[in-house]
């Protein structure tokens, strides 16, 4: 098992590397010069322009910009963006911000959409079960920026349950309705995955047989019907936290939230490489030991998957 | 109860049926309305007694047993009669005491080992929750106990391990564990060894009749297994479309047997046949006369079609970081097979038998040894010529579920062999499809339809049918008939005497059960962990077995202790 899980971590170096380079090829292929865009409207003196090229490396060529970003990253030295903040601060703001947004919107996804699924599947094609389907289709078809924006209408202003917008105090009571919005239509893909798999479960043998052992209702269904159905679904949530980490750039920009997608989206804004490549190359680092967790999780919930092989 | 108690109860009151089921009707909800699955069912069960409930696929038997404790399919329900456990009606008793009754009054050994446990929890957990919910002491000894009594060897480590780590005999020993874990007075054995091996199945059975009598449990027994059912039970009921048809002593009804339906179980099913032909040959009447109508012509020249020398397949294992080792599914393999004869590989499941016909259909290659077709090795065959000789060389599985193209219609998958070696014309091909469906006698009118719409026996037709398009010289039948129900069975084998017959075929006939074996080959080859151990003519190799294997094998066939006169009814 310590073998598998280092051979993994192994794996993340190359991903790393072609993940990375790529990223820095196309902000290099971006059209456009970064630096007169950061003047707008104004011509500034092309010693201006020179000093402020050198200290980016925009004059060297692409494969030596990449090496000096390859450079900084390994000595942990990101530098500063164009408004000469240093870049590692901006993420060490960022990424704690987005983290409990991911985090808040992962639980209430699981919680709710596990729960939902379970009463659903083992009651299909009752009342309760068909209400939840056509609901969480809608949940589906409507775009996050309409729920959003109807959420902070309805909850924030309206009602007043909750902040309408974030702002910089970010903390778990004010992001818990930007969560919500978050983690609903992702909801409604577990709430569906997990009916799907347990009304399957629900006429598996093993299941019959457990009830014959004579096993109560609640017993059968907890320990042999939910543990089994949640195998397909722990894969959806992992894989889903990786893009939830990933910064949810309209749910942060309705909201005003200072996250990780906030900052991506103005870095590509403005073309600035180094802030871009930063936040994927952390993003990627995310991914990969999500995705390792999630397949450790798997080993764990069905013994029959071995990886030390 | 212990069985100390039921003495007590004979002593001093007249005995009362543990289960009683009286006029018993099952109906389900299905999408065109209700379907009566039970009509009619009446049993009794006394303490200590074992009754089998023998019918085919469809009869009702699984559902009957399913009823009795409360296990029936959401959309079904219980819609007429009785079922009086120990003198309690529980047909319509409420869910809570259906879970006070399972497990430590009425106990369940189901059919299927690979499905019926629950593949992500160990053993042990899987019976102490069952020794936990019935209020036993579930210590890891007791789980111990429990599965060391079931025949389990090394229980303590076996619990610690999961399903999958388990071979299928295993596997129905731990749900035998688990059924029997918490002394029912009332068993519930759904063919509870149809998916193991005979000799497995032999040991398994025995070793449940031991605990059943030592815990003084009655057995309520299904079966499609005629022979089974009446070496097994003390009585047997006879099911048919609903109904029950006929009960009584097992002994009795099957020297006897009084409906139709009955009459025609007691003889095709294979087992009590072979014992037929022995009792008829010790009378001095060939069994060739009795049932086997292959018994080649005289005049027909006995040349080998298939020479197999040598045969070996070893395929590699891996051990993980480019390790491997060797592991010989068929090695030195030799046997010559006789035009117009019927060569049948026996032999349990791992003992290569199904490696041989794959190599023999050229679908694996042989990794030492020749396999010599009318005189010419197989190995050396290439592009066209292996395209001719798959012409001359035709299969038919086992499951007919699965080797028919659910998307194809009848008429489509009989005639794509022509079409793809290019034979006729269309309107040909068409009139050869139709004398193919009346070869295995199925009706023309079934040319449209597709492979959902028929039954097993009648899917296996087709796929003998398309075997038979490109008129092979040689047809492997890989386990053709161990899906079908025994009287579906009889009409197929029947089907291929006739058409061995007519046609002068050639078959290599692949299957674990020995009793199909008496009565359609000539000769049998016995396999043994990849090794032929045994070979001789049919009526050698089970009259006199020479190897130990052979005659465990010939032992475990179910009703081979059973007395039968030689031609019943």
């Amino acid at each position: 098992m310590v073998r598998y899980i280092l051979r993994r971590l192994l794996q993340v170096i190359p991903v790393f590397l072609g993940t990375t380079l790529l990223v820095y090829y196309m902000v290099f292929a971006l059209p456009g010069d970064p630096i007169a865009a950061l003047f707008g409207e104004r011509q500034p003196p092309q010693s201006v322009i020179d000093t402020l090229r050198a200290q980016y490396n925009l004059d060297q060529p692409f494969w030596v910009q990449y090496g000096i970003f390859l450079k900084n990253i390994f000595t942990f030295n990101l530098g500063v963006d164009f408004t000469q903040q240093p870049i590692a601060d901006s993420l060490a703001r960022a990424f704690p911000v987005t983290a409990m947004l991911a985090i808040e919107a992962l639980i209430i996804q699981a919680v709710f959409g596990i729960a939902f699924g379970v009463f659903a599947g083992l009651r299909r094609g009752k009342l309760f079960d068909s209400t939840v389907l056509i609901v969480s289709l809608v949940v589906i078809a409507v775009p996050t920026f309409v729920l959003g924006f109807v959420f902070q209408l309805v909850f924030g202003v309206q009602l007043g349950w909750a902040k309408p917008t974030v702002g910089a105090n970010a903390d778990w009571g004010n992001l818990l309705l930007p969560a919500f919005v978050l983690g609903l239509v992702s909801f409604a893909y577990v709430l569906r995955l997990t009916r799907a798999t347990v009304s399957e479960n629900m006429n598996a043998d093993y299941v019959r047989t457990a009830t014959a052992k004579g096993l109560s209702r609640p017993r059968v269904i907890m320990a042999h019907i939910l543990r089994n159905s949640l195998i397909p679904v722990v894969t959806y949530l992992g894989a889903n936290l990786g893009g939830l980490m990933g910064g949810a750039i309209v749910t942060e920009g309705i909201f005003n939230i200072p996250g990780v997608g906030n900052k991506l989206f103005q870095a590509i804004q403005r073309s600035e490489g180094p802030t871009i490549v930063a936040i994927v190359s952390v993003l990627v680092l995310v991914f990969v030991i999500t995705n390792l967790l999630v397949d450790l999780l798997y080993a764990w919930l069905d013994p029959r998957i071995r990886y030390d092989q | 109860m212990t069985s100390a108690d039921i003495r007590i109860d004979e002593a001093t009151a007249p005995v009362k049926p543990i289960l009683e089921i009286r006029d018993l009707a099952i109906t389900f909800k299905t999408g065109s309305g209700e379907v009566k699955a039970v009509k009619n069912a009446h049993l009794t069960i006394m303490p200590g007694e074992t009754v089998a409930i023998v019918g085919e696929s469809g009869s009702g038997k699984s559902t009957t047993a399913l009823a009795a404790i409360g296990l029936l399919p959401n959309n079904g329900r219980v819609s007429g009669g009785q079922i009086l456990l120990d003198g309690e009606d529980i047909s319509h008793a409420p869910e809570k005491r259906m879970i006070e009754l399972r497990g430590s009054h009425i106990g369940m050994v189901p059919q299927d080992p690979m499905s019926n446990l629950n593949p992500v929890w160990k053993i042990g957990y899987q019976v102490r929750e069952t020794l936990k919910a019935n209020g036993r002491p579930d210590g890891p000894k007791d789980v111990a106990r429990v599965l060391a009594e079931a025949g389990l060897p090394d229980a303590e480590r076996r619990a610690k391990q999961y399903p999958h780590e388990f071979s299928g005999g295993m596997r129905q020993r731990a749900l035998i564990a688990i059924g029997l874990s918490c002394q029912p007075k009332l068993l519930i054995a759904d063919e509870p060894t149809s998916a193991l091996d005979v000799t497995v199945q032999r040991r398994i059975l025995d070793h449940l009749d031991t605990m059943t009598t030592e815990l003084g449990t009655s057995v309520l027994l299904i079966t499609h297994d005629l022979g089974l059912a009446a070496e097994r039970a003390d009585k047997v009921v006879v099911m048919y479309q609903g109904n029950v048809v006929e009960a009584g002593p097992s002994l009795e009804l099957l020297r006897n047997p009084q409906h139709p339906y009955t009459r025609r179980l007691v003889e095709s099913a294979p087992s009590l046949a072979s014992r037929r032909i022995q009792v008829a040959k010790e009378q001095g009447v060939a069994s060739g006369d009795l049932l086997a109508p292959v018994a080649a012509d005289e005049s027909r020249v006995q040349d080998d079609v298939l020479q197999i020398k040598n045969l070996r397949k070893v395929y590699k294992l891996r051990q993980g970081l480019g390790k491997s080792s060797d592991f010989a599914a068929v090695d030195d393999v030799s046997f010559n097979v006789k035009r117009g004869t019927t060569t049948a590989i026996v032999g349990e499941s791992g003992s290569g038998k199904s490696t041989v016909a794959k190599m023999v259909l050229q679908l694996e290659k042989p990794t030492e040894g020749q396999i010599i077709f009318d005189d010419v090795d197989t190995a050396g065959l290439k592009g066209k010529e292996l395209f001719k000789f798959r012409r001359r060389v035709q299969p038919i599985f086992q499951d007919p579920y699965g080797s028919l193209d659910p998307m194809y219609n009848i008429f489509r998958t009989i005639e794509e062999p022509l079409r793809v070696h290019k034979i006729g014309s269309a309107a040909s091909r068409e009139k050869k499809v139709r004398e193919l469906l009346d070869q295995v006698a199925l009706p023309q009118s079934m040319m449209q339809r597709y492979p959902n719409e028929l039954s097993g026996g009648q899917r296996q037709r087709i796929a003998i049918a398309r075997a038979l398009a490109l008129d092979p010289e040689v047809i492997i039948c890989d386990e053709a008939v161990s899906a079908l129900d025994v009287l579906v069975q009889a009409q197929v084998l029947n089907l291929l005497a006739d058409l061995q017959d007519n046609l002068g075929l050639t078959y290599l006939f692949i299957t674990h059960d020995l009793a199909v074996v008496r009565q359609i080959a000539d000769h049998v080859c016995v396999m043994e962990k990849g090794k032929l151990v045994e070979t001789g003519s049919t009526d050698d190799v089970f009259d006199n077995p020479r190897e130990a294997y052979t005659q465990a094998l010939l032992d475990a066939i179910p009703g081979g202790s059973l007395l039968l006169p030689p031609a019943v009814a």
